[in-house]
């Protein structure tokens, strides 16, 4: 399962990596995708030159040589901190890829071409070969089955051990690269060109290279952008406002207020919060096939859900027995149980556990009886057994009296009656009959997930709406909606009006999620903001989709929400944090600025810190550990909790605005305390 | 966009006729018929009906006999009435700290029987230059030299003060002020011009 | 402190809160509205400007034909203003016979107006004709307010329109609303203010300097003019040009206590009204009361500041007696928070805190009610800004009254933030190393450059009130300060005007439990922190070298 998969915050072979690409990530072209870490980057080069012209040419006037050395080493620190939060953050998502596409590269495949075949690597296929596997062989890439049937091992890819079937044609004919084979043959027609499946293209979202920003990290950076320049403003035309007062300002000084100003602490993690973004939900083993889809997950008003799989366990079961007059309950028991031994449908096999949980009733053996089973057929709509002379069916109402009518039984009224209630709850009644007496009703009920309610209110409490979409009559979907707690539901959806709820929805301004597998849901998959495919489905669904989930388990559509809303509230909380640091690096720096031309400003110097040099260091020094210590939880993401936004709201205010307020005084004392105690200053 | 600078210059002769012109010349109309002697500079006059200034504007006093205005920075000698300003001189101006002690000691020196420290306001310039008020506190600081001036008693100077004395507006507005101008040529009334 | 002075502060402010409701449901009425009131009335008028001036009031403008009108309109009334000045000699209404204006002092002045910044490098009893007053200057004060209150109302519009099928394309017509803010609002409520102050002594006449002959004899030239019409409008439209040099300070200006509180109410009126209009427009009052709050504490904390600092140095130098420190202080905050610009005392010489307060109000954006239709503009930006923070935490992209704030809103929101510092610090910091730059200043040390830092931080917000020793009738000067308030009318304006203009179309999404509400006590809390931060990190440390330095400095003993 996705948790099996976890790979520690602080892997030791990621984080060596990431050194590395710490120093990497330092070329121009690269530093330049990030303005506030240039900004930072050109700080740090142009102290470092001071710093040389310093140790060629002392000169009294400028600052003491330890001094613009230790600012100029932590600057660096504080771009190579920042490049190594991105760095981890891409060796997690990339550790994570890279086990999922692993075997698949290893293997080989049987090409064919023109009914010949002939063995390739895997990685050399390309979209629209076709290949043939066998049992026991792994399936070389991501495509479909065109020909045959097989049941297929994916727990390489979801974790779930029970083997799937895979059968050309409807909705259950994707397979995924990886998988292995367990039975038959089947032929599949590969869907993606090397390097372009769904793990390729997910990988490189995390690695840099095709990472493209998303609306929201632009809109941000734009924000970013703008304060560093105000900041810049400040920081320079301090330097001609300084010398009115005849105070002689040194780059290395103007530089370190500046980077200290800057919001770098955001800027810095920014690209590490969204690649976290994405690794987390590939650790819940979902492909995001961009970034942008995952920040239109936290987003999302409406939730589509499909009843079944997602809100009900998939299934109808037995739940209730219920004779009519003058038949004991167990006497209905015994046949209803001795009617479903040998049916394999998991209503048949539901009906023998509640008779054997309810009435003690072992299973038998059909054959040990003498029983000969009588199947389901869409012409009788019934099964049972004939046991000797005894035959005992089950099945829709009017199969079961239209049966027992031929027989010459009598039907009771009250049986109708049972079935109208049944039905009218949203349950499915089925008549059981032995000969020409009907004995009973099984009560037939869609099961709701347990815990499905509790969810659906964290989702109201957040204003998303849910609405569940069932092929069942309005009736039924109603009782269902109701128990389940969903706002909203849509009975006998077909696409087209799923497809037209997408839209009406969307006109309104809201962003709509839904799953869907089959082909027929690929226009309203393409059309919703966020739409997650099942992995199962069909590569029609799976390519219309935004998202695709390797579990093919559509409750994972509120998971995927949550992980949107906590990369957002990542984002914003360090903003805040960011911004909220800076009051106390001015109390920091202005005063060490100022107080040789202006003593009677100590006054300003809220922190006693030690000196005007170790109190401009002690704040470089807090602002680049910050970034070190804040990378936790950028690639974590806040803690979320599902509340109303007033309550998340005033929480994140006190935690990170508060908080950064806060913070940097205690953190630049300790740091200056430090430097004294180490006799640095 | 032809149209609309068109219709931009057209707006504003419009607009400008209206409000620049029409506006005025009706408030000066009405305020005339209304509030003449308000609108036209609230003028007062002597005893003798000479109009010696206006209510609202100050003037500078230096004859012992009268009561003294405030430091002003209207025009070269202050009190010029068409050169209003304020000193413009801030807490660490050497200039405004110099001039609060020279005209302290020379205030101290010309008021001998004067009780405690020259008030605030006497000190201060106000931000016209044109003040017609001093405090009260300013006032009775003054009593001794006026009365001493005049020949008369210091109490029958004081009670002319107390009448001088503005309350507060509404009994909260403001502060509570004396006229100078105002006492001054109730002091002439009462007991009859120096000059 | 006294508990009077507080007793004044409550009453100033409990009267601004009474007016708040009414006048904006008026000013509702006025611009959204079907009906106008008082249609037998001011109906023709309107109707009459309209004819006159060409204007199709049918006809709605998209953001860049209300932009285009606007510009076009500020640019012909600037050229007016200053051919008016350079004409003043040989133009009827100047007993004084005063002489043409110098031409860099003209164009100071007629930007000044025509960016209701209304700085003064002028003494207007010296300077200006009774014509140039009336016509250029007060006409000025009219259509420079309008054109505010009409971006103010074109952002609402933006901002609280739901688009049809087809999507809004247009926020209103910048004529209709100039003619209706002057026709409805602005002249009526100054004719009837214009006679309140003349029955307390304010003049109004067209007559000659009057020469008097004083008690001791001496000779005493008492200015006269039209200004009580001057005076209603330069606060009502948040102006603040006085007519004479030392404005409401002046005894003519601004008579007795009295006048000093109706003046300081005609200041906050209408942008405290238009919080109310605002919240009206969005359908949910409590979007303008949440923002009508933000903009009181914050006007409480400078008033605090302020009366503080000038109580605990008993200081009345370029204080006036009838006013008390006091309303001295509550009215350098209400000026200066309002854009306005208007002094009855001189800012110069409050204590350094003192006179740190106003500054910073300017500094802070003119937002703590702003100027007429400026500050609600300019406080809808930084409420963009916080839902766009503060959004974030509640895990959604942020959006404001339904609406996605996106990239482009946040690069115009930039554009506008950006534009204020880079002015405001650029020229300060070049005025305060050349010779000619300093030459101008009437003090030394930390204080001169806080001369320096206010008149660029006056010119930029469109306040208007200066550290008045600055003599900033120079052609550096003059200049860089006209420049100065060009940008921070018109490069901020245009920015405001675009986001309107993308916040129009967007679709409205219903507010949810989810959303982050706009309309509390939460939000009124980001709100002000957003303000302050933004605005204090950036001057900061500019400030720090000014009146926070002169502050120790001061208690030093240190003089300059």
């Amino acid at each position: 399962m996705a948790t099996d998969k976890q790979v520690s915050l602080f892997d030791p072979s990621i984080m060596r990596r990431a050194v590395g690409d710490s120093f990497g990530k330092l070329h121009p072209r690269l530093l330049a995708k990030n303005p506030v870490m240039f900004v930072v980057g050109v700080g740090s080069v142009l102290t470092t030159a001071l710093l040389i012209r310093d140790l060629v040419a002392r000169s009294p006037e400028h600052a003491p040589l330890w001094f613009t050395s230790a600012v100029t080493v932590w600057l660096w620190f504080t771009v190579l901190f920042a490049n190594f939060a991105e760095a981890v953050a891409e060796g997690r998502g990339k550790a994570q890829a890279a086990s999922l596409r692993k075997m698949r590269q290893e293997s080989t495949a049987r090409r064919l071409i023109g009914g010949r075949e002939e063995s390739v690597p895997a990685s050399q296929l390309r979209k629209g070969d076709e290949v043939v596997v066998e049992a026991g062989q792994l399936i070389p890439g991501d495509g479909e089955v065109i020909e045959g049937i097989a049941s297929v091992d994916e727990s390489a890819i979801t974790g779930e051990s029970a083997p799937v079937i895979r059968e050309s044609g409807g909705d259950r004919s994707s397979v995924t690269g990886g998988t292995k084979v367990l039975s038959d043959r089947i032929v599949v027609r590969i869907g993606a060109d090397p390097g372009q499946s769904f793990l390729d293209r997910m990988i490189a979202l995390v690695e840099g290279a095709s990472r493209q920003k998303t609306p929201n990290e632009i809109a941000l950076h734009i924000l970013l952008v703008g304060l560093t320049l105000v900041f810049l403003f400040a920081c320079v035309t301090l330097v001609p406002l300084a010398l009115y007062s005849e105070i002689k300002l040194s780059a290395t000084v103007i530089v370190a207020l500046l980077v200290c100003l800057i919001p770098t602490t955001i800027g810095g993690l920014l690209s590490a919060i969204g690649i976290a973004g994405m690794d987390r939900l590939l650790r819940k083993n979902v492909i995001a096939m961009s970034g942008r889809a995952v920040e239109a997950a936290g987003d999302v008003d409406v939730l589509l859900l499909d009843k079944t799989g997602t809100i009900t366990l998939g299934n109808r079961m037995a739940t209730e027995l219920i004779p009519v007059e003058g038949v004991t309950l167990e006497e209905l028991a015994d046949s209803a149980q001795l009617a479903s031994l040998a049916d394999e449908t998991p209503e048949g096999r539901s009906i023998v556990v509640l008779v054997k949980e309810r009435h003690k009733l072992r299973g038998r053996n059909l054959h040990d009886l003498g029983a000969q089973f009588i199947p389901f057929s869409a012409h009788t709509r019934m099964s049972g057994c004939d046991l000797g002379a005894r035959q005992i069916r089950k099945g829709a109402v009017e199969a079961v009296i239209a049966h027992v009518e031929r027989h010459g039984g009598q039907v009771p009224v009250q049986i109708r009656r049972d079935a109208d209630t049944i039905a009218a709850a949203g349950a499915t009644p089925l008549a059981v009959s032995d000969g020409a007496r009907i004995l009973g009703i099984i009560e037939l009920k869609d099961v709701v997930k347990s815990g499905i309610q509790e969810r659906f209110a964290r989702f109201r409490a957040m204003g998303i709406r849910t609405v569940m979409i069932t092929g069942d009559n309005p009736r039924t979907a109603q009782a269902i909606a109701k128990e389940a707690g969903v706002d909203d539901f849509l009975a006998e959806a077909t696409p087209e009006a799923k497809m037209r709820l997408i839209k009406d929805e969307q006109q309104k301004g809201k962003l709509v999620a839904m799953t869907g597998d089959g082909t027929n849901d690929a226009p309203a998959l393409a059309q919703a903001d966020v739409g997650v495919a099942m992995n199962s489905g069909t590569q029609a669904a799976k390519e219309a989709g935004n998202m695709v989930d390797l579990d093919s388990n559509p409750t994972k559509l509120l998971e995927v929400v949550e992980v949107g809303k906590q990369l957002l509230m990542t984002r914003g909380s360090l903003t805040t944090f960011s911004i909220a640091n800076d009051v106390a690096k001015y109390f920091a720096i202005l005063p060490a600025m100022f107080m040789g031309a202006f003593p009677d400003i100590a006054p300003l110097n809220v922190m006693h810190l030690a000196s005007p040099f170790s109190a401009i260091l002690s704040a470089v020094i807090f602002n680049a550990l910050i970034i070190i210590l804040l990378i936790p939880l950028a690639l974590r993401g806040v803690k979320y909790r599902p509340l109303g936004a007033a309550h998340l709201l005033r929480r994140s205010l006190l935690v990170y605005g508060v908080g950064g307020v806060v913070a940097p005084f205690v953190g630049i004392k300790l740091i200056d305390l430090c430097l004294v105690a180490v006799g640095a200053v | 966009m032809k149209s609309s600078i068109l219709v931009a210059l057209r707006m504003t002769v419009v607009t400008l006729v209206l409000t620049g012109l029409v506006y005025p010349l009706v408030t000066t109309g009405l305020a005339q018929a209304l509030f003449r002697e308000r609108a036209n500079g609230s003028l007062i006059t002597d005893g003798k009906g000479h109009v010696v200034g206006s209510e609202l504007i100050g003037q500078a006093f230096a004859a012992p006999y009268y009561f003294w205005s405030r430091p002003s920075s209207a025009g070269e000698k202050g009190y010029d009435a068409t050169a209003s300003s304020g000193s413009n001189l801030g807490t660490t101006s050497k200039k405004l700290r110099d001039r609060v002690a020279a005209d302290s000691a020379r205030l101290h020196k010309e008021n001998p029987g004067a009780m405690g420290a020259v008030p605030n306001d006497l000190l201060a310039a106000s931000g016209s230059g044109l003040d017609p008020h001093i405090s009260p506190e300013a006032a009775r600081w003054q009593i001794p030299r006026v009365a001493r001036a005049r020949g008369v008693a210091g109490e029958r100077v004081a009670l002319l003060v107390d009448a001088a004395v503005e309350p507060r507006e509404l009994g909260i507005l403001g502060d509570a002020r004396v006229n100078v101008l105002l006492l001054n040529v109730a002091l002439d009334r009462q007991f009859g011009a120096q000059r | 402190m006294t508990a009077n002075g507080w007793l004044q502060i409550l009453v100033f402010f409990a009267l601004v809160v009474a007016v708040t409701a009414p006048l904006g449901a008026y000013m509702f009425r006025v611009f959204e509205g079907r009906h106008q009131p008082l249609p037998r009335l001011l109906g023709p008028v309107e109707r009459a400007l309209y004819r006159l001036g060409g204007v199709d009031r049918t006809r709605e403008q998209t953001w860049v034909e209300y932009t285009v009108a606007l510009l076009v309109f500020s640019a012909a009334g600037v050229l007016v203003t200053y051919v008016l000045q350079r004409l003043q000699h040989v133009l009827p209404l100047n007993p004084q016979q005063l002489g043409a204006v110098e031409p860099t002092l003209a164009f100071n002045t007629a930007v000044s107006f025509g960016t209701n910044t209304n700085w003064q490098s002028y003494a207007g009893e010296s300077t200006m004709s009774y014509l140039t007053q009336m016509a250029a200057l007060a006409w000025h004060n009219f259509t420079s307010a309008a054109a505010g209150m009409g971006v103010a109302l074109a952002v609402a519009r933006g901002l609280t329109r739901r688009p049809g099928p087809d999507g809004a394309k247009t926020l209103g017509n910048f004529w209709v609303d100039l003619t209706r803010a002057i026709v409805y609002v602005l002249l009526p409520l100054s004719l009837v203010f214009a006679l309140v102050l003349v029955s307390q002594g304010v003049l109004q006449n067209f007559a000659a300097y009057r020469e008097v002959t004083t008690l001791e004899g001496a000779k005493q030239l008492l200015a006269m003019g039209p200004v009580a019409s001057q005076e209603a409008i330069k606060e009502l439209g948040t102006n603040g040009g006085g007519f004479f040099n030392a404005n409401s300070a002046h005894p003519f200006e601004n008579p007795t206590p009295f006048t000093n509180l109706i003046e300081m109410l005609l200041i906050f009126a209408i942008p405290a009204g238009l919080t109310f209009t605002y919240g009206r427009m969005a359908r949910d009052q409590k979007q303008g009361w949440a923002i009508f709050a933000a903009m009181s504490a914050l006007f409480f904390a400078g008033v605090a500041a302020c009366y503080w600092a000038e109580a605990h140095g008993h200081n009345m130098e370029g204080k006036e007696q009838r006013f008390g420190i006091a309303a001295s202080a509550l009215f350098a905050t209400v000026t200066t928070d309002a854009s306005c610009g208007a002094v009855n005392a001189m800012h110069d010489s409050f204590t350094p805190l003192g006179g740190l307060v106003p500054l910073v109000n300017i500094a802070l954006g003119e937002v703590i009610f702003g100027g007429v239709g400026a500050g609600l503009y300019g406080v809808l930006i930084f409420v963009v800004l916080t839902v766009f923070i503060a959004g974030l935490m509640v895990g959604r992209t942020p959006e404001y009254l339904g609406k996605k704030i996106e990239q482009r809103e946040m690069k115009l929101a930039m554009l506008y933030i950006l534009i204020f510092p880079l002015i405001i610090l650029g020229l300060s910091a070049w005025a305060s190393v050349v010779p000619y730059g300093v030459s101008s200043l009437n003090n030394g040390g930390p204080h001169g450059l806080s001369e320096i830092l206010y008149a660029y931080t006056s010119g930029t917000g469109n306040n208007g009130s200066a550290f008045g020793g600055i003599n900033a009738n120079t052609r550096f000067w003059n200049t860089t300060l006209a420049v100065a308030m060009l940008f921070g009318r018109f490069f901020m304006m245009i920015p405001v005007l675009a986001i309107a203009g993308s916040m129009l179309n967007k679709k409205t999404v219903p507010p949810g439990p989810g959303t982050f509400p706009t309309n509390g006590v939460l939000f009124t809390a980001l709100l002000l922190g957003v303000i302050v931060i933004v605005g204090a990190l950036t001057f900061f440390p500019a400030l720090s070298l000014g009146p926070v330095v002169e502050h120790f400095v001061a208690h030093g003993g240190k003089v300059y």
